[in-house]
């Protein structure tokens, strides 16, 4: 069943609200990017909440207008509309006010959400909102999806996509450093409202499959995700999209493979998952490789210094210290330094001594900056450069002082 | 009780570690994999004014921080008056920057004085009216005793420094550190802090000022501590704020301009 | 109205509403000033699965399981949302981001693997709650306050929110001084003796305890909007803290019995015959007293001196 799912066997409506999902899900990873980059992760949070009144509201219309109140465009039509109004009241709030940003998410969230709940009992006291679903907004359903609808939602994607790779790299650019965007010229408010825009896209796209209460996840978690493998920001939207992408495909598939599997909480999960792996197990930023890391630039930061107090003479009271420099056959164990020992101090605090002279000269200036107290001297000067100094230090140096 | 200071200005003797108001010893602070601080030790002379200089970046704010427990240093030790800083706390007085709060918090001025007080009010302690003219006296030192029921975001940003100056005498303490308490001040401002400052070392106070103005090192502080990631130089302001540690603590980054400047100092 | 038609239907809801509104908007305060304010989000979202995991556990609804199961998740929430934030060098909104969505999406599916046929536990449930419903059956009049029997079947949420509120007043009362100076000034606070971190730590705990007593009757939706909209409401209206939690308490209680009048009889004036969201309209009330503070509050814009270059 789920081999079927995962090679699009289970049916024209399941392939269409897989490739609908996939889709959603790179354009959800690549808008999200821009958004995290800014730091404005939650501000999606916001707009996703804010088309709940859009969507009852535009139901309401189109049952006094006479027409089908569920008409899935007429919907998204006023989820969007609302979403808008909901970004400006947010903008409004930071700008003109004292409060922050964050209030002001949570503000908008709350309130908008708030309204629109009223707004569903509403229409469940109207004769034609019995039955009218809205509900299924809340937490996406694709269950008994009509063609018509998956339909939308695939072209909805693609759509949200190619705007995306039209707008890559104005957009990256903003996001990156939008002061050095602006003194390049670009209208950096147009594409700041640009990349708003397409959060709203996706949102709306989003609402059918994975429901406004957890679209957010979708523009939120991948970017997360793919921050972990690199520090280009071309690269973050990449992987971004790559994994949103992934995280749709998968969650559709499998949430179609057996039942009682809600397509858009798999989705998340998945995305979650993909986020987990990347935050153990990623070689540069991941947890694993950075308490490693740490754990041997804390050794190497303890065992210089006690070779420093050695050389200097002075008592080391630091326990760590010790053990290292016992482990390491550098002092024996009452604490007396041994031959190796001695000899590794009077290599450090030359070393010392010779980095003291490179930072005060202005001409190794660029070799200066590298200074961190641990590295060794011979990897930055030649071996020319090194005697040069020794000869400014002065004759051979004693072991301690 | 300790034995602090001379009352006369002149550097206190070289105290131990165990008297000194701060020692500090291979103290290490990293960020990431750079050091901001590399095995540091440091000892400050009671009753004397002490300046920590070095270039941006050199650490300064952060071995403050790392001496206050506000920052985990990766190694090293601080003792404050010859025990432990947690057993000392009530001791120390700190002026953080101006710029790590926010200034549009709920509050106004005479509340933020009142807080130097947290530890004799406790909990639950209501504050009395001597309370309020203990800080009102605060204020006064400063300057800024009209300024009581003004809300902070009000001030300019002289005054909330020397706000943020009176909540630190409210703490009355043995020892105070001020992080870049000049920095963005105006001229009176500095005026002020520098007069209050040099009177609580006349009652025999300690005082340690990370600061970045050298032209004003000479007349403000009697000692200095140069730091570049590591100690440069420590000591008395005749001895050690020489050209020569300057060059070594600020490299190239120091012009030849400045320096000139400052040639009246022993090479 | 007569208190023979008020008494049973509306004064225990109404009750109910106030005190849930009070008890967010207290810890909002310092969540707001500490730029903490989706914590409130965050942790409204994960009580849905605290409450799925409780009941799988236990089997049945019941209120104090089910309470200790969202708070667990609250708590795990929090923990997670440092985790990642520290270990992934991921700055708060985004790590938020992750671990609400993530644990909200869990208990969905949670929920739709459960057989809840039998017993009243659904999503919409957690969301918008039902405070019309905790009616006070036994009571005939304001007579009934003083008579024991009836008393006895007072809906069970009212002495629960009741000491939530206690307990959420009290908490404040004992910490006010070193809330006050840490959210002001973290590092300043360290120095004067407070524990910070266990002390940020406890008003998010707190946070928690008041969301998971409050979404019970009134759903997420109110917890979220009294955490945000009261402190933010009464920010402009003061300068002084004292002042501002005061304004928020007036607020929360304003939007409280506002929303559930206007839900309950709104509809009504308006020749309709069935009630609207008591939750989803107070959330509407407490957003109209922003709107028309941040319009027209004294101190509605930023007063503090531009931060030295």
């Amino acid at each position: 069943m789920l081999r079927d799912a995962l090679l699009l066997q289970l049916g024209y409506n399941a392939t269409l609200v897989a490739i609908g999902a996939t889709l959603l899900g790179v354009a959800a990873g690549c808008t999200g990017t821009f958004l995290f980059l800014r730091k404005r992760a939650l501000v999606s949070d916001a707009v996703s909440h804010a088309t709940l009144p859009g969507i009852c509201l535009a139901f309401m219309a189109m049952v006094v207008l006479g027409g089908d109140g569920r008409n899935l465009p007429g919907l998204l039509a006023g989820s969007a509309l609302s979403a808008w109004i909901g970004l400006l009241c947010m903008t409004w709030l930071t700008r003109r006010t004292r409060l922050a940003e964050d209030a002001a998410i949570g503000a908008v969230l709350s309130v908008f959400f708030g309204f629109g709940v009223v707004l569903l009992t509403v229409i469940q006291t109207m004769s034609a909102g019995r039955q009218a679903g809205l509900e299924s907004f809340l937490l996406g359903s694709t269950a008994g999806m009509l063609r018509s609808d998956a339909v939308i939602i695939a072209l909805g994607g693609a759509l949200s996509l190619a705007l995306i790779l039209m707008l890559r790299r104005p957009m990256t650019l903003v996001a990156f450093d939008p002061e050095y965007a602006a003194a390049r010229g670009l209208p950096v408010t147009r594409i700041d409202l640009t990349i708003m825009g397409l959060v709203m896209a996706v949102t709306v796209v989003g609402l059918k499959i994975v429901g406004l209460i957890l679209i957010v996840a979708l523009l939120i978690i991948p970017p997360v995700t793919a921050r972990f493998w690199t520090d280009r920001s071309d690269r973050v939207v990449l992987l971004s999209g790559l994994a949103g992408g992934l995280a749709g495909y998968v969650g559709a598939a499998l949430s179609a493979s057996a039942p009682n599997l809600p397509t858009g909480p798999i989705i998340v999960l998945v995305s979650f998952a993909l986020f987990a792996l990347s935050l153990l197990l990623a070689p540069g930023r991941g947890v694993l490789a950075a308490v490693l890391r740490h754990l041997r630039f804390q050794r190497r930061v303890h065992l210089r210094q006690g070779l420093l107090a050695l050389a200097q003479g002075q008592p080391i009271y630091e326990p760590l210290t010790l053990r290292l420099l016992r482990r390491n056959g550098l002092v024996r164990a009452d604490g007396v330094a041994t031959e190796t020992g001695r000899a590794r101090a009077a290599k450090a605090l030359r070393d010392e001594k010779r980095w003291e002279i490179v930072r005060s000269d202005l001409a190794h200036e660029a070799v200066a900056a590298l200074y961190d107290g641990l590295r060794d001297i011979e990897t930055v000067l030649t071996r020319d450069q090194i005697v040069e100094i020794d000869r400014r230090i002065g004759g051979p140096q004693g072991v301690a002082t | 009780m300790l034995q602090l200071a001379t009352r006369d200005g002149s550097p206190a003797p070289a105290a131990g570690l165990d008297h000194s108001p701060l020692a500090i010893r291979g103290l290490t602070v990293s960020y990431g994999e750079k050091p901001a601080v590399f095995s540091v030790d440091m000892t400050v002379q009671p009753g004397a004014m002490t300046a920590i200089i070095g270039p941006n970046g050199a650490g300064k704010s952060t071995l403050l921080k790392a001496a206050l427990g506000i920052i985990r240093p990766l190694s090293g030790q601080v003792t404050v008056l010859g025990r432990s800083l947690d057993a000392q706390r009530a001791r120390i007085a700190y002026v953080p920057q101006r710029a790590s709060v926010d200034w549009d918090f709920p509050t106004h001025v005479m509340d933020v004085v009142l807080m130097g007080l947290n530890r004799e009010l406790g909990l639950l302690g209501r504050v009395r009216a001597w309370h309020k003219a203990r800080a009102m006296d605060c204020l006064r030192r400063v300057g800024m005793q009209d300024f009581a029921d003004r809300q902070i975001g009000q001030l300019s940003g002289g005054q909330q420094q020397r706000v943020f100056l009176a909540r630190a005498l409210a703490q009355d303490a043995e020892l105070y550190l001020l992080d870049e308490p000049f920095a963005g001040v105006d001229a009176a401002t500095e005026k002020a802090i520098i007069s209050v400052l040099k009177a609580l070392k006349d009652a025999g106070k300690t005082v340690v000022a990370v600061h970045h103005d050298l032209s004003t090192v000479a007349d403000y502080f009697d000692n200095v501590f140069l730091i570049n990631t590591r100690k440069v130089a420590e000591g008395p302001v005749s001895e050690v704020f020489t050209a020569g540690n300057l060059q070594a603590a600020y490299g190239g980054r120091l012009a030849t301009a400045q320096v000139d400047q400052l040639s009246a100092l022993p090479a | 109205m007569s208190g023979a038609e008020f008494v049973p239907l509306s004064l225990t809801p109404l009750l109910i509403g106030i005190c849930a509104a009070v008890a967010c908007a207290l810890p909002g305060n310092f969540l707001v000033l500490r730029r903490q304010a989706l914590i409130g989000d965050a942790i409204s979202h994960v009580v849905l699965p605290g409450i799925v995991v409780a009941f799988l556990l236990t089997g049945v609804i019941s209120a104090w399981p089910m309470m200790l199961g969202a708070a667990g998740a609250a708590v795990i929430a929090v923990i997670l949302i440092e985790a990642v934030r520290r270990l992934g060098r991921i700055e708060p909104g985004a790590a938020m981001g992750v671990v609400f969505t993530a644990m909200f999406a869990f208990g969905v599916l949670l929920l739709e693997q459960t057989d809840t046929s039998s017993v009243h536990l659904d999503v919409e449930h957690a969301l918008y709650g039902n405070l019309e419903s905790l009616i006070w059956l036994d009571a005939t009049g304001w007579a009934s306050l003083m008579d024991p029997e009836a008393l006895r079947g007072l809906p069970s949420e009212l002495p629960r929110m009741a000491l939530t509120l206690l307990a959420v007043c009290l908490f404040t009362w004992l910490f006010w001084r070193p809330l006050k100076i840490s959210t002001f000034d973290e590092g300043f606070a360290g120095t004067v003796g407070i524990a910070t971190a266990p002390l940020g730590l406890a008003l998010v705990i707190v946070a928690a305890v008041a969301a998971v007593a409050a979404f019970d009757a009134v759903g997420s939706i109110i917890v979220i909007a009294m955490f945000i909209c009261p402190p933010a409401a009464a920010r402009m209206m003061t300068n002084r803290l004292e002042r501002q939690v005061a304004w928020s308490v007036v607020f929360a209680v304003a939007a409280a019995v506002s929303g559930y009048v206007l839900a309950g009889y709104g509809p009504l004036w308006l020749g309709g015959a069935d009630a609207i969201s008591a939750a989803g309209m107070i959330a509407t009330m407490s957003g109209v007293i922003l709107a028309v503070t941040a319009r027209f509050g004294p101190c509605r814009t930023r007063t503090g001196a531009p931060v030295q270059g």
